[in-house]
């Protein structure tokens, strides 16, 4: 919303800098995005000048040789505008003068002919945007006369981020209120109710007892029929008629008044429902009464696919959710959104229909979305306004109709309205604004400021009862609201003490699964991994890089609707494509190794929820929509460790990311194992012999491998590994905190190895699994300590070199009580098909 | 005789001491006290002198054995000494060169550390931290936050909406942290006192705004929390975060669930405040403002605690304070990341700047 700074004197002239001014709103609850200078930066040097004489300049065909009276004399100023001529009474920058964007007017010499000034333009003065060259004035002003009497020059407009329950700020007299709370500056009366209405203008107090007096020789009524068949959509609908109206441009400094304000000046009664919008923040309509067949108007909700021309010359297709106005041929407009162009208001007007009406703000807002159409109207309305505003609006346009367009009002207005929303005063209990404030403020100030920001107050004892005037209506309807209201204008940072909550102590912290969190990141960063965040959307054809098949549930996507562009249209499902991208991209941009991890959530559309907020079990009575469960995903790529002088590193491979994972199992006090698991099919994004499910307690938990090849090469990333597994169930299994201490033995192990044949595709774990179940209490561990196949070993076989580490708590073992144990740990290996070695 | 021996402890132990290795010790050893040395042969021979003679020269002779023996056995270890370190002077390798095998170092992300950092403030003013869902129903996003359906404030925030047939609502993806205020409500009565980092999703995408981010919200319930309390919590926090000199402002605003609301601002750390450094030219980081906006705050609406009143929350016997703020700002003002998008980003290159 832009204020210009000398219409909003006209009620309230708070007689600061506009940028102290600016400062103290921001504190108050109304942040100035900027205040800008309209104009040039000062309007020293601007006269008024009269054109005496025009002569075509001797060498050049399109410059004029002009004489102009500036006031201190006749002077010679060459201009370029094609409608200069004599007799005009124009703006004149004298030598010295600064235009907008800096130039500065000096004598100068134009092609052989000395010029003292230049004529300006309304462009060059930002004062409008008229192409057809120098601004003419009206006559009256005297030369010399400097211009900034008549012209909004180097006008200071501040531009007021209005937050959306402030409809009354979307009205230049609302911020003079405002800024009259503030400041304590005087208010002048509203410009509905006797106070003043522009420059020049009378301020005639009784002069809005005309709407219902007979003015006219015709009453509104006699030419105007309003029908609203949706009083929900439209709950009220205010028109009056003018005859005898005389449509022309606006006097200069109602144009100026508009430009200020980002508007486009258009005509006379065009400007005026501009004029009156911007002054009120109550949006009209004006339609040529004549191009309305019978006076008729009928406000109902559109048909489907119903077609209304509009005044910005685009054509609309309604629905039947919208409502639109519509006369007995069609319809004339889209109600609180745009006039149609069918009745509007042109040159040969002669008598116009002003409407002021009110619409349902969240239709509005729906309609507003729904065409793509926008308007300073649709702006105002979407947020709900009173419709007592009509009143007052009707009221300045009857009084600027009269005074501008010369027009003869009709008598009377026809008002269609619903039961206007009910008004009842509200309870600010003693001792209220203190509880929620956690400062005293007096009632007698509490009553001060309310009465300031147009609240009316009534004294209840020690309670105030406050009635809300209509600009506030939808904003204040409870005692927290008036709570506010007086908080923020009782300069609320300087005065407010800064406590802290007392109250029974609490236990702050973090969860156990959140410290585990932590520590599972930890483990990662100190394994060299670097931690990185992906964007939770991506392209829907990632599921096809990772070559998932349809069935599986990771190709089922949580979509957006309304994604910024197709890559980003689906949420994510597993965090391997994220890291595998930005391994990519480090690659690319010549790094030698990346190792990167994320801990991150995916969003599946459906499935069961692991343990706690990690698992995706957050806390509310309603089950969120997706599943979340944070995963943990590592990628590794070239050498396993930076390059260094004592050589090369070997090449990353599975085991060296496996040791990572049990690195992080580990510091956890959990294990994993890698292992098949019946019915878990390979991953198809990895390498099938390289590869396998991460197993807790027999259940999997996520995959490791190698990547496939063919996965790799769509990434650049050859011979990449990762893993990715479920957060929460890793560290649901962690013993961190919860170890019980066990009695270690004084009594020494007796380590034996062994090496056992067996066919090169059984699993080391498998044999280990025999020995231990063979081994009874007696083995504490086995480890494999070597692999071996080729010489000496049969075809299709390999060795497995074994250590066992035998100990009982109570005593030396001996030989003979080792025997029979191993005995059996031989015959368990026998059986299930391995061959002692040596 | 006795004369003798003591000449002998004399040269001896001179000898001793000139022996420079442990060659030369063993030679002079041999010499002294060997089988064929002259001390050994005169106490080997003491039977045959005289008797008054035998029990001085025993005397003097064992003595003198004695006092060589040691002062060898002490020159050994010296020596030894000696040798070693002159051993361990020349053994000498280049301590300067890295370390092996050369670890590769890993980092944790600057959203990550910055998270954890506000976490830990908050924990240490008696916070719990809470996760909430980032695809959300409507209803906790807008509608139990105050902003009915067709409410303008709705607008306020771009919503990425979900497609789904299986919820009458709409699914969206959480504009802000602040749906899990409602969740946490129902999930436990007063008093109440949480945080809530996590993503957030807005349909906006450039400079300086990224369509997904990360907030982290605050809330406190309980009997008789003022916002007087909100200024001091949020005023401990910011100097944990920016330093012991920091001031908070705070400036009315509008958010639908909070009344009354404000946005608040920190002291400028560069400047101190004054929007000039000392050089006089104007803060570039402050804009010359001298404060720094943060994020927005309030008083928990009523309305807000109406959709919960079953759980325990009567706006008339509780209040309670909230505040929302995103990670990425804090991070981008304590590390001077110009942009945004450098976070998600990841480049190694900047990952490696924070440890």
């Amino acid at each position: 919303m832009r204020v210009p700074y000398e219409w909003m004197a006209d009620y309230c002239d708070p007689g600061l800098e506009p940028r102290v001014l600016a400062e103290k709103m921001a504190m108050t609850g109304t942040e100035v995005e900027r205040v800008v200078t309209l104009g040039p930066p000062s309007a020293e040097r601007f006269v008024i000048g009269k054109v005496l004489e025009v002569e075509k300049h001797p060498d050049a065909d399109r410059l004029n040789v002009c004489q102009v009276d500036t006031g201190d004399g006749e002077r010679t100023i060459v201009c370029g505008a094609p409608n200069v001529a004599a007799g005009q009474t124009v703006v004149v920058a004298l030598p010295g003068a600064v235009m907008p964007g800096g130039m500065k007017i000096k004598q100068a010499k134009l092609r052989g002919v000395e010029s003292n000034g230049m004529i300006c333009s309304e462009r060059e003065l930002e004062l409008g945007e008229g192409h057809d060259g120098i601004l003419v004035l009206g006559d009256g002003p005297a030369p010399g006369t400097p211009a900034v009497e008549l012209l909004p020059l180097a006008e200071p407009v501040l531009e007021l981020e209005v937050t959306p329950n402030r409809t009354d700020c979307f009205g230049i007299y609302g911020v003079a209120r405002e800024a009259h709370a503030i400041s304590g500056a005087g208010l002048a009366a509203p410009p509905w109710d006797g106070g003043p209405i522009g420059p020049g203008l009378a301020s005639e107090p009784d002069e809005i007892d005309r709407l219902d007096d007979p003015v006219g020789e015709e009453s509104t009524a006699d030419r105007v029929r309003i029908v609203v068949q949706d009083d929900d959509l439209c709950p009220r609908f205010t028109a009056r008629g003018y005859t005898d109206v005389k449509v022309g441009p606006s006097p200069l400094w109602l144009k100026a008044r508009l430009i200020a304000a980002g508007m486009r000046p258009i005509s006379n009664v065009v400007d005026i429902t501009n004029y009156v919008m911007w002054l009120t923040g109550q949006p009209m309509h004006a339609y040529d009464l004549d191009l309305v067949p019978e006076g008729e108007l009928i406000i109902r909700r559109a048909e489907n696919g119903e077609k209304v021309a509009a005044l910005d010359g685009s054509e609309y297709e309604l629905n039947d959710r919208m409502v639109a106005v519509a006369d007995r041929n069609g319809l004339a407009g889209i109600g609180g959104m745009m006039g149609g162009s069918v009745s509007e208001v042109s040159e040969s007007t002669t008598t116009v229909l002003m409407e002021a009406a009110n619409w349902n703000g969240p239709n509005v807002l729906r309609t507003s979305r729904d065409l793509g159409l926008r308007s300073e109207a649709s702006a105002r309305f979407e947020k709900q306004l009173h419709p007592d505003l009509t009143l007052r609006a009707q009221a300045v346009a009857a009084r600027l109709m009269v005074e501008i367009c010369g027009a003869t009002p009709m008598t009377g207005l026809v008002d269609v309205a619903a039961t206007p929303p009910l008004e009842k005063p509200i309870r600010l209990r003693s001792g209220r604004v203190e509880r929620v404030l956690g400062m005293a403020i007096s009632t007698d100030r509490q009553a001060e400021a309310l009465t300031m920001l147009g609240f009316g107050v009534e004294r209840d004892g020690e309670d105030l009862l406050v009635s809300v005037p209509p600009d506030r209506f939808f904003d204040v309807t409870r005692e927290i609201d008036l709570v506010e209201e007086v908080g923020r204008i009782s300069d609320l940072d300087r005065n407010l003490p800064a406590t802290l909550p007392s109250g029974a102590g609490r236990p702050g912290g973090l969860s156990r699964q959140q410290a585990l969190q932590r520590r599972a990141e930890d483990s990662l960063r100190e394994s060299g991994f670097d931690e990185m965040v992906g964007w939770s959307f991506t392209d829907p054809a990632e599921t096809d890089r990772l070559r998932l098949a349809e069935e599986d549930p990771r190709s089922s996507t949580v979509r957006l609707a309304n994604p910024l562009s197709e890559d980003q249209s689906v949420m994510r499902t597993i965090l391997l494509g994220s890291v595998l991208g930005a391994a990519q991209r480090n690659l690319a941009r010549g790094a030698d190794r990346v190792a990167l991890f994320e801990s991150g959530r995916v969003y599946l559309p459906a499935g069961e929820f692991g343990p706690g907020p990690l698992g995706g079990d957050f806390p509310g009575n309603t089950r969120p929509p997706s599943n979340e469960p944070q995963h943990l995903c590592a990628v590794m790529v070239g050498p396993i460790d930076p390059a260094s002088w004592r050589g090369e590193s070997g090449a990353t491979d599975f085991f060296a990311l496996k040791g990572v994972l049990e690195h992080l199992a580990g510091g956890l006090g959990t294990s994993v194992t890698v292992e098949q698991v019946p019915g878990i099919p390979a991953e198809p994004f990895l390498h099938p012999g390289k590869s396998g499910p991460v197993v807790l307690d027999g259940r999997p938990i996520g995959w490791i491998g190698e990547v496939h090849p063919s996965v790799a090469a769509e990434y650049d990333l050859e011979g990449a590994v990762a893993f990715e597994i479920a957060l929460a169930d890793l560290l649901e299994s962690s013993k961190v905190g919860e170890e019980s201490y066990a009695d270690f033995t004084q009594f020494p192990p007796v380590d034996r190895d062994l090496a056992v044949l067996v066919d090169e595709g059984t699993h080391a774990a498998r044999v280990v699994d025999t020995v231990e179940e063979a081994g009874g209490e007696l083995l504490t561990s086995v480890s494999v300590f070597d692999v071996y196949s080729g010489e000496g070993v049969g075809e299709g076989q390999k060795s497995l070199a074994l250590r066992l580490r035998f100990r009982a708590p109570d005593r030396t073992l001996s030989d003979e009580e080792i025997e029979p144990v191993w005995q059996a740990i031989i015959d368990a290996l026998a059986e299930s098909g391995g061959t002692l070695r040596g | 005789m006795v004369e003798r021996i003591e000449e002998i402890q004399l040269e001896g132990m001179a000898e001793v001491e000139a022996a420079g290795t442990a060659a030369e010790l063993e030679e002079v050893r041999v010499r002294y006290l060997g089988r064929k040395a002259e001390l050994t042969g005169i106490l080997r021979g003491i039977a045959d002198l005289p008797a008054e003679q035998r029990g001085p020269v025993g005397g003097t002779g064992n003595k003198v054995r004695k006092a060589l023996e040691a002062a060898i056995e002490s020159k050994v270890e010296g020596l030894n000494n000696a040798e070693l370190e002159k051993t361990l002077a020349e053994d000498r390798i280049d301590v300067t060169l890295p370390g092996s095998p050369a670890r590769a170092v890993g980092h944790i992300h600057p959203i990550t550390r910055t998270r954890r950092l506000i976490e830990d403030v908050m924990i240490g003013l008696g916070y719990q931290v809470m996760e909430g869902p980032e695809v959300e129903h409507d209803y906790y996003n807008f509608t139990a936050l105050n902003h009915p359906e067709g409410h303008p404030a709705r607008m306020l925030q771009d919503t990425f909406y979900v497609e789904d047939e299986r919820h009458v609502e709409q699914v969206l993806l959480r504009t802000h942290t602040s749906p899990m205020q409602v969740r946490a409500m129902e999930a436990a009565p007063p008093p109440l006192f949480m945080i809530v980092p996590g993503k957030t999703y807005r349909r906006d995408s450039d400079a300086t705004h990224s369509p997904m981010f990360h907030q982290v919200e605050g809330l406190a319930v309980g009997e008789g929390i003022t916002l007087a309390d909100l200024k001091g919590t949020l005023l401990a926090m910011l100097r944990e975060i920016f330093g012991p000199d920091r001031e908070i402002r705070m400036r009315p605003h509008f958010f639908p669930f909070t009344e009354p609301s404000v946005e608040f601002d920190v002291s400028c750390f560069r400047c101190g405040g004054s929007g000039s450094l000392e050089d006089g030219s104007r803060c570039g980081l402050c804009k010359g403002i001298g404060w720094i906006e943060l994020g927005g705050a309030g008083m928990v609406d009523p309305n807000v605690f109406g959709f919960v009143a079953d759980a325990g929350y009567d706006p008339d016997s509780v209040t309670g304070f909230a505040f929302g703020f995103g990670i990425e700002r804090i991070a981008m003002l304590r590390h001077g990341v110009g942009d945004l998008r450098l976070f998600f980003d990841n480049d190694v290159r900047m990952l490696e700047q924070f440890s």
